[in-house]
């Protein structure tokens, strides 16, 4: 098969047949072919999306009650910053994940604190949080307002039992993986238990806790998108259930984009504090 | 009977029948040991034959033993990793661990005696291999040890830095006179460097060797060349002997 192949080859080859067993590199100039910076080529895809999307509503493929139709959306919004209706829906929204957040970041960081510096804290507190782990935090809603009733109660302790955990596991396991020899190092300088805590052990703990904080904050917004959808009477939740009724798909997109970019902007705090935390780190930044 | 007491009596180091098991494994059994004051002791010995055990137990971060063992309360330790924290600069290392609020000054002057005084504010995450150990140094002496333990600090070094990082220490040592316990696998080093020479094996001191050459030391020295032969072959090493060469017999 290969033999016949080769007999058929265009003689530019055969005229500078290397020797058998050996085989030529062609050299090969790089092209100079126009082609977009990166930025433009990572922004096409969700720029196509959205013209998509354009389009296919302004031929009528979509209809407003399906899709409101980008343009619409994007006018919608300007009105709904105008008339003051969505900043007072983000200052309400916010405010929930705010407290929520606190609440359940001072859980979590007390919980890890106990169980990763303390043998006998480890002992009680890590099965019993990996038990409630387990649990679909978001099925406890019907026994959150048993409890705390309808107002903004359940609705922060939804958000804090989210935030707990990812903040609890990362904590803890950023103690843990303390390296040893650092805390042995800390003991032959003279450090008593405190000072190691100080010094070594949260230092060393801070990588795993500010990756807890990102997840968190992630978690602490999808949990404001249940719990708002339990009888509230203010927020972003309450914008989009009112619009479901009034088939204003226009309205309930503006909230979930809202949505996203709230989430967006936390994400881009903790990415920049992290940044300026961890300059001490020499680890692998991406190729 | 198992203790380890700080004292201020004439030897710097005083150990008898020191015994240190691991399951039933005794790595040290019945060692008696003494270092004077201001001396410089290396200790040779195969791998595993519990010389890191021993430094690890003078500079009290293993305590279950049986025997007596007595050490100044101001020691120090240099490990072979330095062990620097890397979220600390590298002043805040220097000065990690002493009483008060952290002295920027004190960290400085010991950083200029290890030749890095432009180094003091940077991450270690910067340093060299060489200069992380530096660093590891002036850490242990800002603590004006009586007593310095050395656990191949040299070990990861390239042979170019190790034998500045060894004149180094010899200089610190000659300086600071405290009591030097050198654990080292390198026998020129042991040598070069120490009053005196210890090889362990079996769980105590097989072999001692004096080394009373003025310093600096020559590693062709012939005393030190002979000491040399003998020490490795302690340490089970037979050198090919020079007149067994094909050519010198004629």
């Amino acid at each position: 098969m290969t033999t016949t192949q080769d007999a058929v080859l265009p003689s530019r080859s055969a005229a500078h047949a290397p020797p058998p067993g050996r085989v030529t590199i062609e050299p090969v100039r790089p092209s100079h072919r126009w082609s977009p910076p990166r930025p433009v080529r990572r922004a096409a895809g969700p720029i196509g999306t959205l013209l998509l999307w354009w389009l296919l509503s302004a031929v009528g493929v979509l209809s407003p009650e399906v899709l409101a139709s980008p343009a619409t959306v994007f006018g919608k919004a300007l009105s709904m910053i105008a008339d003051g209706e969505l900043p007072t829906a983000i200052a309400v929204s916010g405010q929930r994940v705010v407290l929520g957040f606190l609440i359940g970041g001072v859980v979590g960081t007390a919980l890890a604190l106990v169980a990763g510096l303390l043998r006998l804290g480890e002992d009680l507190v890590d099965s019993t949080v990996g038990m409630f782990r387990t649990l679909p935090w978001v099925g406890l809603i019907p026994l959150f307002i048993i409890w705390f009733g309808i107002n903004e109660e359940p609705k922060i302790a939804l958000i804090a039992l989210g935030v707990t955990f990812p903040i609890y596991f990362n904590i803890y396991a950023g103690i843990r993986g303390v390296d040893a020899q650092l805390v042995e190092a800390g003991r032959v300088l003279g450090l008593r238990r405190w000072g190691l805590i100080r010094h070594v052990v949260l230092p060393g703990a801070l990588p795993g806790a500010l990756v807890g904080l990102r997840y968190a904050l992630g978690t602490a917004w999808l949990a404001l998108v249940w719990a708002e959808q339990v009888n509230a009477s203010q927020g972003i939740g309450y914008l989009m259930n009112n619009a479901q009724q009034f088939f204003q798909t226009d309205v309930i997109v503006v909230c979930l984009v809202t949505y996203a970019v709230l989430g967006l902007l936390c994400d881009l705090a903790v990415r920049v504090l992290s940044r300026y935390a961890l300059s001490w780190r020499a680890s692998f930044e991406g190729a | 009977m198992t203790a380890v007491t700080t004292s201020t009596d004439t030897a710097a180091v005083s150990i008898r029948g020191l015994r240190k098991q691991f399951g039933e494994r005794a790595v040290i059994d019945g060692l008696d040991l003494d270092v004077a004051p201001g001396e410089f002791v290396a200790l040779l010995g195969r791998s595993g034959c519990g010389k890191s055990t021993l430094l690890r137990i003078l500079a009290g971060l293993d305590s279950e033993i049986d025997g007596l063992v007595t050490v100044p309360g101001r020691r120090a330790v240099a490990f072979q990793a330095p062990r620097l924290m890397p979220w600390k600069r590298v002043w805040q290392n220097v000065v990690l661990g002493l009483a008060g609020r952290p002295d920027r000054a004190l960290a400085q002057r010991y950083l200029d005696e290890v030749g890095l005084s432009a180094k003091t504010t940077v991450w270690p995450k910067t340093l060299s291999g060489g200069e992380a150990q530096r660093v590891s140094l002036a850490r242990a002496l800002v603590r004006e040890p009586e007593l310095l333990l050395l656990d191949e600090p040299f070990g990861a070094l390239d042979a170019l830095t190790r034998v500045k990082a060894q004149q180094l220490v010899a200089d610190l040592w000659a300086r600071h006179e405290c009591a030097v316990l050198l654990v080292t696998h390198d026998v020129e080093e042991a040598l070069l460097l120490a009053d005196r020479v210890l090889v362990m094996d079996g769980g105590v001191i097989a072999h001692e060797v004096p080394v009373a050459l003025p310093r600096p030391r020559q590693i062709d020295h012939p005393t030190l060349v002979r000491l040399r032969t003998e020490l490795l072959g302690r340490l089970g090493i037979v050198e090919p002997s020079r007149s067994a060469r094909p050519g010198d017999a004629a």
